[in-house]
């Protein structure tokens, strides 16, 4: 019951590999937070999320993918999500924020997206 | 798990330590009854959602994760309704003052929208105070006889 991610680094994009479940917990939402923190840390200011593998999110979860967004943001960077499956879809298209966030289909568009 | 199972009434009642592994274990029970009152792929993920977001709302809100606070489960299905209630025994939680996680202004924000994901995701949503000083909230799933 909780995430793994792993990050690479495709050009001066860094792709985050999303899998399993963001819901409430250190085990969840909570290892999201800090690959996003490390991730900054390191200047990295490119981020690509994808969440083709994602099974379940929560609100804690949906509230991750917002504070995310909001600090890479402010950090002068960009995230951007990738591969959204129909539950996560549903999910931001109910919450409205979908439209917030640059979501792309395909990995390689994504990427160029950045430049 | 007989075959008609799926028609068969079913009561489920458990009373839940105030930790994190306890919303785990009410969504895995509730949706394991819907699954056996015949509830499809989608409904069980909407359900085991709002009783996860509930489940959140007791423990953390409710009962602020303290070791003397239980949460209540109640799951009950039959051929009309698939139910279940959570009760916390916390000083009680004002639903209505909740700001609206649609309003532009809000949706940046990083919380709130547990209780909006359960009003979409269940046919009723209702909530009361509890003389005790807790709150229970019910959350309702009709179901289609056949």
């Amino acid at each position: 019951m909780s995430v793994n991610l792993s990050s690479r680094q495709v050009g001066d994009v860094s792709v985050l590999d999303v899998t399993g479940r963001i819901t409430l917990g250190e085990e969840g939402s909570g290892k999201l937070r800090k690959a996003l923190q490390d991730l900054l840390k390191e200047g990295r200011k490119k981020i690509l999320l994808n969440l083709g593998d994602v099974s379940y999110i929560d609100s804690s979860g949906i509230g991750e993918l917002v504070s995310g967004f909001t600090t890479v943001t402010n950090s002068g960077g960009n995230l951007k999500l990738l591969n959204l499956n129909k539950r996560v879809k549903d999910l931001l298209q109910i919450t409205k924020l979908y439209t917030v966030f640059d979501v792309h289909e395909d990995e390689a568009a994504a990427i160029r997206s950045f430049s | 798990m007989a075959e008609n199972s799926r028609v068969v009434p079913e009561t489920l009642e458990r009373y839940l330590e105030s930790t994190l592994e306890s919303v785990d274990s009410a969504e895995e029970l509730a949706v394991a009854v819907a699954q056996r009152a015949g509830l499809g792929e989608d409904d069980l993920m909407k359900i085991g959602l709002a009783v996860r977001e509930s489940m959140v709302n007791a423990v953390m809100h409710g009962n602020r994760y303290s070791s003397e606070k239980k949460v209540k489960l109640s799951v009950r299905s039959n051929a009309e309704r698939f139910t279940v209630s959570i009760a916390d025994e916390g000083t009680g939680f004002s639903f209505e003052s909740l700001p609206d996680p649609l309003a532009p202004e809000n949706l940046l924000r990083t919380s709130g929208r547990g209780i909006f994901l359960i009003r979409s995701f269940m046919d009723e949503f209702l909530m009361r105070h509890l003389e005790s000083g807790g709150t229970e909230v019910t959350l309702v799933k009709n179901l289609v006889s056949k």
